[in-house]
């Protein structure tokens, strides 16, 4: 009896070193601009070329402006997207361009091109490759030392994690999304509570939630501290990769949604911990401290001091002065500056779709600045085809282009100082998203609600 | 980055006595940028934004400015780091390993790390030592009371020990890694040693 994640693993172990790591094959590696440019050096340094590149897709994301993509203009950005198309050029590797159609932030793109299959090992230099464990794949963030390692052998040397399985359980309330649910979990465990552990979500919950919010829910998985957030693959995953641009097809399509079928976790298999919450309990939640597990129900109020534990007193109140609210505050009504719909984690064709559902017929508060920013080129034409565009720019809103956008500022889409941001990316750590900004995450319907009123407003009261 | 071999390391030591200390604030994304593998570019952005304001100056109360633990590490001095529960949670940036080491510091004592980057320190060379909260507050106290107090890790025997109280805890690490330490030697040279395993894999 195994667990789904140790199915996966056992099948890529090329060798278990005596007291030491597992030597794990990996299928597919991605690479982005930030994390791989030194990797490539490596190789360089060593004279050696990479051992599978047609296992390996490049694309950047994180240096992509979002209002235009002719030009980079900040010198040092530009050249390291330059220096990965180069490295993609002398190596042989598939690279999708900035301001292409396929291009796109890697977590978006590599599930809906079929990049991202069931039953295979997956990284990149990112820690967000959590994601790609919704379509049930082992799928983990490393460092650049690893992204060289994989380039050199198409493998990497790990420590096996433990396993923990999270059940959801029961109907989501309305107005309640993954990115809610993903918040719960983390306030109820905190940012290290799965530090160890790769997490498979599971659950009557899971079983009925969309492929994208699968996704969501993964991507938030190291926010737990997990490095890999596996769900089972089932009729949803096969729904959603068929027809895919480099899923397989035909025969081999069959083949491969027969063996995806033996891909779950066997009754009986033991995980190392066990965790189950009900979808009842979760509410649309927001943040209010520098760390995603920081966070309330959007209707609650910010924690009193002495219902803090005493050791982390200290780092409560300094989470409050830099975001400049106070304990026992009502966030919901509190005005905000910035609005931001978009990233790996909420990035994809459904939370325009929820976004959209919110500001249809109504109009953008003046007094907030939006970026409305698709994961890929891909969620942008489906905007246009679907008309959500139109329904987005009644409401005042301007569609921008793909990006990571301004989920980590290093690229011209930041929060100035002092300002709060109400936004769906994954981390409200501070001056992510721009020195001295301030970052409240939540879902995108919370996030339009606000952006309606210009205050921090729960969904199901608009 | 340099690799130097591990074998006992007696130093004074920097308390960063903050919890989830996470990667965006070992080095801020602006410095991400970078194509380079210059140390000292990663050095000078170690803790940037805690050790300087947005004009650039030196945040005076800042633990790293404090004149008592400003002085850049080397052989003895503020080679080890005692951080706070949680280190380097977060983005997967190697770049804070490298800030790390670039700076000068060799060891990271903490309660717990956050698994990518406990892997990052290692893949750079830097030792990252789990230690019980105890123990762990223990090093606070001593280092604050007393900056010129110094802590012996000792990789040989998996020992790390506050000086001043004699108080020791062995802390976990396997052997192939212990082995990579001692010598000098690279994940990646030990995979390109095993390519006949890996072809006979991918056969199979």
């Amino acid at each position: 009896m195994k667990t789904l994640f140790d199915k996966i693993w056992d099948a890529h172990v090329v060798q278990n070193v005596e007291d030491g790591p597992t030597q794990l094959y990996i299928d597919r590696l991605y690479a982005h601009e930030v994390t791989s440019p030194q990797a490539f050096d490596t190789l360089r340094d060593k004279g050696i070329k990479p051992f599978r590149p047609e296992r390996i897709v490049a694309m950047p994301d994180h240096n992509t402006p979002s209002d235009q993509q002719e030009r980079i203009d900040d010198p040092v950005g530009r050249k390291q997207v330059e220096t990965l198309q180069k490295n993609c050029e002398e190596f042989g590797i598939r690279h999708f361009a900035m301001g292409t159609k396929d291009n796109g932030i890697i977590h978006v793109v590599g599930p809906e091109k079929g990049l991202s299959l069931p039953g295979m090992t997956i990284v990149c230099g990112d820690s967000h490759t959590s994601t790609h464990g919704a379509v049930g794949a082992i799928a983990m963030g490393i460092g650049t030392s690893e992204v060289a390692q994989v380039l050199a052998s198409q493998c990497i040397l790990q420590q096996k994690p433990k396993t923990m399985r999270i059940n959801i359980e029961g109907t989501l309330p309305k107005g309640t999304t993954a990115k809610d649910v993903a918040l719960y979990i983390m306030a109820r465990m905190t940012t290290s509570g799965a530090t160890g552990y790769a997490v498979e979500y599971a659950g009557s919950t899971i079983r009925s939630m969309s492929m994208e919010g699968r996704l969501t829910l993964s991507n938030l998985s190291i926010e737990m501290g997990s490095r890999a957030g596996i769900i089972a693959p089932d009729e949803t995953t096969f729904a959603y990769l068929k027809g895919r641009e480099y899923a397989p097809k035909g025969e081999a399509w069959d083949k491969a949604v027969e063996e995806w079928k033996k891909l779950y976790s066997d009754e009986g298999a033991v995980f190392d911990k066990e965790v189950t919450y009900r979808a009842e309990d979760i509410a649309p939640r927001i943040t209010y401290g520098t760390n995603p597990g920081a966070g309330i129900a959007v209707d609650e109020c910010i924690p009193e001091l002495k219902d803090i534990p005493e050791a982390e007193q200290a780092q409560f109140l300094s989470m409050l002065d830099y975001m400049q609210f106070k304990p026992g505050e009502k966030l919901e009504g509190h005005p905000v500056d910035y609005v931001f719909l978009g990233a790996c984690t909420n990035g994809r064709i459904e939370d325009f779709r929820a976004f959209a559902s919110v500001v249809k017929g109504k109009k953008k508060a003046d007094s907030v600045v939006a970026w409305l920013v698709p994961g890929s080129w891909l969620v942008r034409q489906q905007i246009i085809d679907e008309g959500i565009d139109k329904i987005l720019e009644e409401a005042g809103f301007e569609l921008r282009l793909p990006s990571c956008s301004s989920c980590l500022a290093m690229n011209p889409d930041k929060v100035p100082a002092g300002k709060l941001s109400i936004s769906t990316s994954n981390r409200n750590f501070v001056g992510r998203q721009g020195p001295g900004a301030r970052t409240v995450l939540a879902s995108p319907l919370t996030v339009a609600a606000s952006a309606i009123t210009g205050k921090i407003t729960d969904p199901r009261k608009l | 980055m340099a690799k130097q071999k591990f074998n006992i390391i007696e130093s004074t030591c920097i308390p960063v006595e903050i919890d989830n200390c996470n990667t965006d604030l070992i080095i801020p994304a602006r410095y991400l940028a970078s194509t380079t593998r210059d140390p000292k570019f990663f050095g000078d952005a170690f803790m940037h934004d805690l050790r300087y304001d947005s004009e650039g100056n030196p945040v005076k109360n800042f633990v790293m400015n404090l004149p008592q633990y400003s002085e850049a590490p080397r052989e003895g001095v503020h080679e080890i780091i005692i951080g706070g529960q949680n280190w380097g949670s977060g983005s997967s940036r190697e770049h804070a390993a490298w800030a790390i080491s670039g700076y000068g510091v060799r060891v990271v004592i903490s309660s717990s790390f956050a698994d990518i980057h406990r892997n990052n320190l290692l893949n750079c060379f830097v030792l990252p030592v789990v230690v019980s909260r105890e123990f762990q507050q223990e090093l606070f106290a001593t280092v604050k009371a007393d900056p010129s107090a110094k802590v012996r890790v000792d990789v040989p025997n998996q020992t790390v020990t506050n000086l001043s109280t004699g108080h020791s805890e062995t802390f976990p690490i396997n052997s192939y890694k212990k082995y990579c330490l001692e010598n000098a030697f690279d994940d990646i040279d030990f995979l390109l040693s095993n390519t006949d395993k890996i072809e006979a894999f991918e056969k199979h």
